[in-house]
């Protein structure tokens, strides 16, 4: 049992003062994030990422960073949770389906109830999706060296595929949202041809804007485009940008820092008779514990719809559907094990493969990348001294998160008080010497300012971002990989489909890319087939 | 609301035809290149040119633009239905006090440095946006940038920017050999008494 | 106010030490700017953190040296952050070849390579033919035959276009009159994954960057473009031994430069700093384990080992067609 062995490994390797230490200040960060209004884990995750580069190079263990923002993960799924009871306000998305009865039981009286029945539901779900992920990643990884570029890039195309369903129900914007995002991936520098690309504003443009207005060209370059743009737009200046800024300009409109909550008594004999109660919500928390996991591994899914998804099919399998809404405890756990479970199994196509399922995720992806591990099929083979400490944190951290959050729960309610006017600033300055610490330029910070207001515009007009910060994540990978293999292929393009395209001279067959983009073009032409049909069939019934 | 949505998708395919047309653009020390070369799928067998995977994605950007005016003009997304103006009073003066003070904190970093800058963000932030008591938004604004001072500068030593030269030789420089030559235990030190005096004027403004 | 005190006393008295100091020799007096040429986590990466590392841990300085990586434009970014340093003093700079090449390729930088103040040059790195070995090639004979017979199917990765991966590919290509084909890739451990997978047939990494696959028996060297015989590699041929004629010898600079407009005091001050670096055990045995070359040098012979270098690769880049 090999993997019994690496875990145990892990586990040792996690529970070390210097992990576990991390792992709870991971959590109580995230509980905190979590339960603040407007803020996420992908905030927390984006806005602290910079401060992981500091704890990556003061430790010399690989997987501390990785298990400080995995802790922030899960507090944040688990602080969610108060926000949407005491508040009424879902402190993140994931945990919107929490308010339906969350809030219901808290207008009852029942708001210690119903604050320990998410802690525990969560607990479950954590730890249930977690002993899944421990089971799952080593087979799916088991292919790994057979993964070269393009394999690589048909597994891109297969997470693009997945990407049109996250944006809602406006397409256009979605896809504008992924070809934006690629796009602001290809500034900079071209590995392929060497050569520096969509440098804007460069001296030729500057010195023809001189001689437009008559000026003489001495001047030029009077704008450093190799300094702003020769390295590319950073991953983390856009994330930050948009969930750190105009996540929080959106939150300003829209609460107007004004913020109202129902008052909450919580003591120890509350929190063991809300743990018996627990036996009134077991269905819902298997069912979100289950579904959850399986939605999470999904592409571009997460934990958002992983919630909603608990929350309906819990209802619609209940014997009593009407008393959802009312303040039913299985309304509560359900969410909120499937919010837990579903952000572990979206870490799974994340290290496993390579392919972020939610906009955290990539943030997590792309920290990784910077901490010089290479996530992708081959993690678990290449580095197993990150891997399995990491799994082994999952166990260590849903435990502390529970505790922690059952523990402080009267905190985070004083803190829940403390007036957005501080909380803003702090959140913007976070952003602004985050981005600084990350690449230590003053030119990335304007640019992710920018991006902030810039996103500000475009929420209102409800323009899907996440799709563009997955898609900066990918998209260097992608048209690297992509190059690559036509490099490898004279231009052939073949070499994606055909699996009988001879690459190395030897007449191998090599069936994985070809598998996979076939699998992508199915689903990203399903759509438009269903559509068809279905006008089809709309016709005919006209007629 | 309807005229921001026509106007935004509008300006976006402006920036995507420009996108268009800086990805056919070559390097610019190559003075023989020719516009558009290197857009190509294959180029002597070697696959797409750099310009190749830019100048589609923002095609792609152009039509999406297209297809959301065409949504617009047919009053087929919510925006384009909406009834409200797209920034109300309310938000404007937010947007020009937020933005507006941001952007200000961005100019002073380069001026007085990173940490100087945060106190004088979140003064202006807490005393004139939260009107918060003088004293606490005095506390705050001094504790939190000193905090990351010590965080960052001595106990990271990941250097943030400290502005113009005589402002870093008159504070930053002489405070750096004040505090480098400290122990982490006094660090420490520092970091727990300038919380509690943080927390000692919280209590006192009564929050 | 007794913090106040204490700074405005400690300020008072770093103003007597600095105005008593001056005039003999330069000490820094804020954290120096470690500027770095490369990503996070690449080979110049590890270096430049190792160096940083001695420094600290011996307590060479009195201030901390703070690395930052200046990565954009194949060293663009880096050359053109030092040309505009308000305080030369405090910054310098740990180069490679592309301290040459970049600014031979992007004239508009208007970047001199000589007017950076010569530091150190702290190593040569070298570079060695790799091979997988269920290839079954075991000498450069071998592998010149095998590769004929594959034609252009016969790959090799390296890091970046025009990089010194791509010389030396390019050198073999016309020394031989092969037909490898040449794939770009952004790190050398990229590279060295992709030869192990068997997705490449061949790399010339660095032996730092082979060095975990070599020692787990995925890849195989073949011949080293050095002048000796590398220690590491006492059974693997150099290319000179082997090519009939055909010398051909390649490194990689890993030196250290000052901004230009650096004082000479400042540059004394941090040759003798990065002299002791040099000596330090740790930097030696990081030399002899990751196989590098190349003594110490620094002043005047380190601008003449530029200007050789220089002029070498103009040639070479002219020869490959990179620049006109």
């Amino acid at each position: 049992m090999d993997i019994i062995a690496a875990l145990m490994d892990g586990l040792w390797i996690a529970v070390q003062p210097h992990n576990l230490a991390l792992a709870v200040i991971g959590v109580v960060v995230g509980l905190f994030v979590g339960a603040l209004p407007g803020l996420g884990s992908v905030n927390g995750v984006a806005i602290l990422l910079p401060f992981t580069f500091v704890i990556n190079e003061a430790t010399a263990d690989p997987a501390a960073p990785m298990i400080f923002l995995a802790a922030i993960y899960y507090g944040a799924m688990y602080g969610g949770a108060i926000s949407s009871i005491t508040l009424g306000i879902p402190g993140a998305s994931t945990a919107v389906a929490t308010t339906f009865d969350g809030r219901p039981m808290a207008l009852k009286g029942q708001a210690d109830r119903a604050l320990v029945t998410a802690a525990i539901a969560s607990f479950i779900g954590g730890t249930v999706a977690t002993l899944f992920f421990t089971g799952f990643a080593p087979a799916l990884s088991a292919v790994a060296l057979d993964f070269g570029n393009p394999e690589i890039f048909a597994l891109m195309l297969l997470a693009f595929a997945t990407f049109v369903g996250l944006g809602g129900d406006d397409i256009p914007k979605t896809l504008f949202s992924i070809f934006f995002g690629l796009l602001l991936a290809t500034v900079g520098f071209d590995t392929i041809s060497g050569e520096p690309r969509l440098i804007f504003f460069n001296d030729r443009e500057q010195a023809a804007v001189m001689e437009a207005v008559g000026a003489s060209t001495d001047a030029v370059p009077f704008f450093d485009s190799v300094g702003w743009f020769s390295r590319g737009i950073q991953f983390l200046v856009l994330a930050i940008g948009v969930y750190g800024i105009g996540e929080m300009l959106w939150t300003i409109n829209a609460s107007r820092y004004k913020i109202t909550m129902s008052e909450t008594t919580i003591s120890g004999r509350r929190i063991l008779s809300g743990i018996a109660g627990m036996r009134d919500a077991w269905k819902g928390t298997t069912i979100g514990s289950l579904l959850g996991f399986f939605v999470g591994i999904l592409p571009a899914a997460g934990a958002t719809p992983g919630s909603l998804m608990a929350y309906g099919v819990a209802k619609m399998t209940s014997r009593n559907p009407r008393s959802y809404g009312e303040g039913n405890p299985d309304g509560v756990a359900a969410p909120e094990a499937a919010n837990n479970s579903a952000s572990t199994g979206a870490m799974l196509p994340m290290m496993t493969l390579g392919i972020p399922g939610s906009p955290t995720t990539a943030v997590l992806l792309a920290g990784m990348v910077i901490w010089g591990l290479e996530p992708g099929p081959r993690l678990f083979e290449d580095r197993p001294e990150f891997v399995w400490p990491l799994i082994g944190s999952f166990y260590i951290s849903n435990l502390v998160a529970v505790l922690v959050n059952l523990a402080f729960i009267p905190l985070f309610l004083a803190v829940l008080r403390m007036p957005f006017t501080i909380l803003a600033p702090v959140i913007f300055v976070l952003s602004v010497i985050g981005t600084y610490a990350a690449y230590d330029n003053m030119y990335d910070v304007w640019l992710m300012v920018l991006f902030g207001i810039g996103a500000y515009f475009l929420r209102i007009l409800d323009y899907p971002l996440a799709p563009a910060v997955l898609a900066v994540v990918l998209g260097t990978t992608a048209e690297e990989k992509m190059r690559q293999s036509l490099l490898l292929s004279d231009g052939d393009f073949a070499i994606f489909w055909n699996p009988f395209f001879d690459r190395d001279g030897k007449g191998q067959e090599w069936w994985i890319a070809p598998v996979t983009t076939w699998i992508a073009l199915v689903l990203i032409a399903l759509p438009v087939i269903l559509w068809a049909v279905r006008t089809k069939r709309a016709r005919r019934v006209a007629a | 609301m309807r005229r921001a949505e026509f106007v935004t998708a509008t300006l976006l395919a402006l920036l995507s035809v420009y996108l268009m047309w800086k990805a056919g653009e070559g390097p610019e020390w190559d003075t023989e290149y020719v516009h558009w070369a290197n857009t190509g799928i294959n180029i002597d067998g070697s696959g797409p040119g750099k310009g190749f995977w830019p100048f589609y994605l923002a095609l792609g950007m152009l039509v999406s633009c297209l297809w959301i005016l065409v949504n617009a003009i047919r009053r087929a997304s919510p925006p384009s239905r909406s009834e409200e103006p797209f920034l109300d009073g309310y938000a404007k003066r937010m947007l020009l006090l937020v933005g507006g003070g941001l952007v200000g904190f961005l100019i002073l970093i380069d001026l007085v440095g990173m940490y100087a800058a945060i106190a004088v963000f979140m003064l202006y932030y807490m005393l004139i946006l939260g009107r918060h008591p003088l004293a606490l938004s005095l506390a705050t604004s001094v504790v939190v940038p000193f905090w990351l001072y010590l965080f960052f500068d001595i106990v990271m030593t990941k250097v943030q920017p400290k502005g113009l030269r005589w402002i870093e030789d008159a504070i930053y420089t002489p405070a750096g050999e004040f505090f480098r030559g400290q122990p982490l235990l006094v660090i420490a030190l520092f970091f727990l008494v300038s919380g509690a005096v943080l927390a000692v004027t919280a209590r006192r403004a009564r929050y | 106010m007794r913090l106040f005190k204490t700074l405005t006393f400690s300020a008072a008295a770093f103003g007597m030490t600095l105005a008593a100091t001056a005039a003999s020799a330069f000490e820094p007096s804020k954290p120096i700017d470690f500027v770095i040429m490369a990503g996070k986590g690449g080979g110049a990466d590890k270096m430049a953190r190792l160096m940083q590392s001695i420094v600290e841990q011996e307590e060479m300085t009195s201030v901390p040296l703070v690395p930052t990586n200046k990565s954009g434009g194949s060293g663009a970014e880096a050359l053109n952050y030092m040309k505009n340093v308000n305080d030369p003093d405090h910054t310098i700079m740990v180069t490679l070849n592309s301290f040459y090449t970049t600014p031979l390729r992007q004239p508009g930088l208007k970047v001199d390579s000589m007017a950076f103040a010569p530091v150190a040059r702290m190593a040569e790195d070298t570079f060695v033919l790799w091979v997988h070995k269920d290839e079954g090639i075991e000498t450069f004979e071998e592998f010149l035959t095998e590769v004929r017979a594959r034609g252009n199917k016969w790959v090799m990765g390296g890091t970046g276009k025009n990089s010194e991966d791509n010389i030396i590919t390019d050198h073999l290509n016309e020394a031989y009159g092969l037909d490898i084909k040449y794939i770009p890739y952004k790190g050398g451990g990229a590279v060295a994954k992709d030869l192990a997978g068997k997705q490449i047939q061949s790399s010339v990494n660095n032996p730092s960057e082979a060095l975990g696959f070599y020692e787990s028996g995925d890849v195989v060297p073949i011949v080293a473009f050095t002048n000796e015989r590398l220690p590491m590699f006492p059974d693997t041929p150099t290319h000179n031994e082997v090519s009939d004629g055909d010398d051909f010898a390649y490194f990689m600079q890993r030196s250290v430069v000052g901004a230009p407009g650096m004082s000479d005091e400042a540059q004394a001050y941090y040759t003798d700093l990065f002299t002791q670096v040099f000596e330090s055990d740790a930097w030696q045995k990081y030399k002899n384990d990751k196989s590098l070359m190349g003594e110490f040098m620094s002043g005047e012979d380190l601008t003449t080992y530029w200007g050789e270098q220089i002029v070498n690769h103009e040639t070479i880049l002219k020869a490959s067609g990179a620049i006109q």
